[in-house]
């Protein structure tokens, strides 16, 4: 018999709405797998399995009575733990949330529900999706179902090393440095962060909210691309959440799985190029990448993008200033965590019990980086010069896609690294975000595609697009993949 | 504490000149809150208005109040002020547990409105009040401390929050600095409020009630020494009243001549006024409140007001307050100071009213400046809420010009109207209090009082017509008051061959 769990998201769907396969069975298949390797790859916080097989059910049901089904219906997924859950508990990732069961789901998680996919639980993340590692998860890390003693990127490392163990075709993420893209590159998945607004934020967790973009994981580019059409659209409830239609993300893919890519033309940014603080192997395979989307037709331009340098420094002045008022709600008054609340002592001293208790150290390192940031004498040379530097950054992004159609660059410098090798220096760690952070402070589209192996570690080949011209990555991506294939790791069971 | 005598209010103004500045917040009245779908009604059970965007849950976004904008423009164009074509909302950040977000979404270098004024009257002379900005934001909920016996933070045991309130649209209007009004400065203030709420009133956007907190005043005030520089300024907050916002700077220029007097130094700081002693007591210290890291809301697209829209709303202001107030004084021929009494008895829609009803506007204004002023004070209600409609009043006094009803008993009248008993004519019918114009009864009536007092009768007959008075009132004693005494009066002489 098949082994459900090795299917893709459409073939699951195809074979769902052929009646081949029961969406319980589909369900119980993964919940299976989640039981079996869940407790060596710990990607999940929160497994709901009575709400998923529910979920499953109806979908079963909706098919017996001949209704429509939506392209992923009684597709099991993961959703990130940052994104709100009726009902279903919803930590981000922090001590301070624990056992909060927000009255709510969010945006992506109501299209989701109605689009009939089946949601198998929440899964671990840096905590607020502050890291690239889950190192910082409050709840321990999630490990590489590629090497288990090493990490699986961040902050969504859960979401793309469920989706690279078989527990789950399809995951959603959240992308604010490239915390969807990066850990895609490190388990060897898909990644892909929508133009900003193009997906809505009402109901993710915020950490930056001027970049902050939930999207998709899955194992295959077209994979990808259905989960995006589903989760993606205006949403009246995020005020900066695009009206325009959703690229035709679906079409793209399905182009690009053609393997022409004749006339299409990839920047490689000279500056990227330059191979500082990329490992040898990872630059090697990105090579070999390009050379193959040569052969697909493609023509590769160098362009210059002078001020991506300063994106590190801009992007740890605003994120962290924007996470300084975003988590200020943390409080302890209204929900989550208190501490110190024994008649004694004033409501002042409660608060700051309960966030110097339920907040970890990168979260408090970043909290107190914006409050400086922000203060008053320091934000126009922090704050807002970040905010300039946006600008510029926007700038380079719009004068290289005059000439060429996509950027290409490797995901991020290195393979999945040793647990405990990064986290003694935030810089160091900070690195892993390089290449991913200038799209998220212009705002566009990224996607992390496998493009082979670095001393038996996955590499990601990352496209960036024009704002609202996701479909461009998608198609090259898909090409990409047609070209080198898929990852598979090694095997989890004995 | 040493208990010093300060000086009186003239002999504390005497060596300094004050300067004056006003920060007014107007809850609107729009049906929904600033940045969600709840309700913004008045009072209602604690936390039951709410929703996990005004409650700050995490994950929640907030959609910006088309109305509260408009309303917001409104009120700026209202106060001459130039409309920004672009603009942000801002975050401003400080911790306290009536704030759900522990920011408050407000507007700070990109107000909405900026730079307009209003003019205002004082004992007859017109001060022009410099509007420095109208900007829009949210309010907060509302704290309660128990088990202190201060109801304030300290000392209380505990503390509830009612979200309600939270996220209700608020309008800022902050006036510039207000030199050069002297010893007037503490009507000068009121003045401005004043006229404040009526304009504001006339554009509907609130109801503006001080005592619901709907309208509230912070004060500030300063004093320097004539031909020195502007000296430290206080913020006065809880000024609850129009008569507060008098007493409250009138109160701060004493206590700060006398601080100054004696030498010493007014510090920068938040100052709490009491209704019930008139004084103000030092709040929360400034020094822990300074830094609030302002930026601009990321959650929200700036706001780009277009000027045709702008245009629009512009020309479909109401008339301004003052012009109309003078239009009315006019074309009802008042005097400043009684067109004045109207004003402050909040009677100028209420006559309007009664005179579009059909009463003449000396009428009108006789039964609301009197007998009914006289009840909405004794019952301490508005004089809108006092049971009378104008269209009442002026039924009423069709009646009394019709001779169906005289002074008195049109008061009567008047008092079952209010009592919730019907029209005036269904009043007077009910109560059978119309005046008794059948001659022959009245003339009984009259023969009657002459035959019993057959000395004051005499006097009449002997041309001393002034005696007729006391035939009158027993006349009207007989009657039960429901006769024309001027009738009355007619119809004695005339029986007595006196006329």
């Amino acid at each position: 018999m098949t082994d459900l769990t090795k299917l893709t998201a459409a073939e699951l769907a195809g074979t769902i709405a052929s009646g081949d396969v029961s969406a319980e069975e589909v369900t119980r298949a993964h919940l299976d797998r989640i039981s079996a390797v869940d407790g060596k790859v710990h990607a999940f916080l929160h497994v709901d399995a009575d709400g998923a097989l529910a979920a499953a059910r109806a979908v079963d049901a909706k098919r017996a009575k001949k209704e429509q089904l939506g392209p992923l219906a009684g597709v099991p997924i993961a959703v990130k733990d940052v994104l709100t859950t009726r009902g279903v508990p919803t930590t981000a990732g922090s001590k301070i949330l624990e056992g909060w069961r927000p009255p709510y789901d969010s945006t992506v998680v109501e299209r989701l529900r109605d689009a009939g996919t089946v949601i198998l639980g929440k899964t671990n993340m840096d905590e607020f999706a502050m890291g690239s590692s889950t190192e910082y998860s409050a709840y321990g890390p999630t490990n590489n179902p590629w090497d288990l003693g090493r990490i699986p990127g961040g902050s969504g490392g859960g979401s793309a090393a469920a989706v690279a163990a078989y527990e789950a075709p399809l995951a959603i993420g959240t992308d604010t440095g490239g915390s969807i893209r990066q850990p895609g590159a490190v388990t060897g998945t898909v990644g892909a962060k929508p133009t900003y607004g193009g997906t809505s934020r009402y109901g993710l967790i915020a950490f930056s909210s001027s970049l902050d973009t939930p999207g998709p994981c899955a194992r295959t580019v077209l994979d990808a691309a259905l989960l995006h059409e589903v989760m993606a659209g205006h949403d009246w409830r995020d005020s900066t959440s695009i009206p325009q239609p959703v690229p035709p993300v679906v079409e793209a893919a399905r182009r690009g799985m053609s393997g022409d890519l004749t006339g299409v033309k990839l920047g490689l940014v000279t500056e990227f190029d330059a191979g500082d603080g990329a490992e040898p192997g990872v630059m090697a395979a990105f090579h070999e990448a390009l050379a193959a989307l040569t052969k697909l037709g493609a023509e590769i331009v160098e362009v210059s993008a002078p001020h991506f340098q300063y994106a590190l420094p801009a992007y740890y002045l605003i994120a962290p200033s924007e996470c300084s008022s975003n988590l200020a709600r943390f409080d302890g008054v209204r929900f989550g965590l208190r501490v110190g609340d024994d008649g004694n002592r004033s409501l002042e001293e409660v608060m700051s019990l309960t966030r110097e208790a339920g907040f970890g150290p990168e979260v408090k390192r970043r909290i107190m980086l914006g409050t400086y940031a922000l203060s008053s004498g320091y934000y126009d040379a922090y704050y807002g010069q970040a905010q300039k530097v946006r600008t510029l950054i926007t700038q380079d992004f719009n004068q290289a896609f005059e000439q060429v159609d996509v950027l290409v660059s490797p995901t991020t410098p290195f393979v999945a690294f040793p647990f405990g090798s990064r986290t003694s220096d935030p810089y160091q760690m900070y690195l892993a975000d390089l290449f991913t952070i200038p799209t998220n402070l212009y705002g566009g589209p990224g996607i992390s595609v496998p493009c082979g192996l670095s001393d038996g570690l996955p590499v990601g080949f990352q496209i960036m697009a024009p704002t609202m011209a996701d479909d461009r990555m998608y198609r090259v991506a898909a090409a990409l993949e047609s070209a080198v294939g898929t990852l598979t790791p090694p095997s989890l069971e004995g | 504490m040493t208990t010093t005598t300060l000086p009186t209010y003239d002999e504390a103004i005497a060596g300094f000149e004050p300067v004056i500045g006003l920060e007014t917040h107007v809850e609107l009245g729009t049906n929904t809150k600033m940045f969600c779908g709840c309700p913004t009604d008045f009072g209602g059970e604690p936390n039951t208005r709410v929703c996990p965007v005004c409650l700050g849950l995490p994950g929640s976004l907030p959609v910006a109040n088309k109305a509260a904008i408009e309303a917001t423009i409104r009120i700026g164009l209202a106060l001459n002020c130039s409309i920004a074509t672009w603009c942000r909302f801002a975050r401003k950040n400080y911790f306290y547990p009536d704030m759900p977000k522990n920011f408050q979404i407000s507007q700070y270098d990109e107000p909405l409105c900026v730079d307009g004024y209003l003019d205002v009257e004082v004992n007859g002379e017109t001060v022009r009040i410099g509007i420095e900005r109208v900007h829009l934001e949210e309010d907060t909920g509302k704290t309660l401390h128990v088990g202190g016996a201060t109801g304030r933070i300290h000392g209380a045991t505990e503390s509830l929050v009612d979200y309600n309130r939270a996220g209700i649209p608020l309008v800022e209007i902050v006036t510039k600095p207000v030199p050069g009004i002297g010893a007037l400065a503490p009507e000068v203030a009121r003045a401005y409020v004043t006229e404040l709420r009526e304009v504001i009133r006339g554009l509907g956007v609130s109801d503006v009630r001080m005592e619901e907190g709907s309208l509230r005043c912070d004060v500030n005030t300063s004093l320097n020494r004539p031909g020195d520089e502007w000296g430290t300024r206080t913020e006065t907050k809880n000024v609850n009243s129009l008569r507060s916002v008098e007493r409250a700077v009138r109160t701060e220029i004493i206590r700060q001549a006398s601080v100054l007097e004696a030498g010493g130094r007014i510090v920068q700081e938040t100052r709490h006024f009491s209704e019930e002693t008139g004084d103000t007591r030092p709040g929360r210290s400034k020094e822990t409140a300074t830094d609030y890291r302002y930026f601009p809301e990321p959650d929200l697209v700036p706001l780009a007001p277009d000027p045709a829209w702008v245009a629009e709303l512009k020309a479909a202001l109401p008339e301004p307050p003052r012009e109309r107030r003078k239009r009315i004084q006019e074309s009802w021929g008042l005097s400043d100071l009684d067109m004045q009494s109207v004003v402050n008895a909040g009677a100028v829609e209420l006559i309007e009213e009664t005179v579009a009803a059909g009463a003449t506007a000396a009428a009108a204004r006789k039964w609301w400046l009197g007998e009914l002023a006289r009840r909405a004070n004794e019952a301490g209600i508005d004089l809108s809420a006092v049971g009378a409609t104008p269209a009442q009043v002026a039924e009423l006094q069709t009646l009394v010009d019709g001779g169906k009803l005289n002074d008195k008993l049109a008061r009567v009248v008047l008092e079952g109207v209010v009592a919730g008993e019907g029209s005036p004519t269904a009043v007077m019918e009910a109560r059978g209090l119309a005046v008794v114009s059948d001659t022959g009864a009245l003339t009984a009536a009259v023969d009657e009082a002459i035959a019993a007092n057959p000395d004051v009768a005499a006097k009449i007959r002997d041309g001393k017509v002034a005696a007729a008075g006391a035939l009158v009132g027993a006349v009207m004693k007989t009657t039960k008051g429901q006769a024309d005494a001027k009738a009355v009066r007619e119809l004695i002489l005339e029986r007595l061959g006196a006329s």
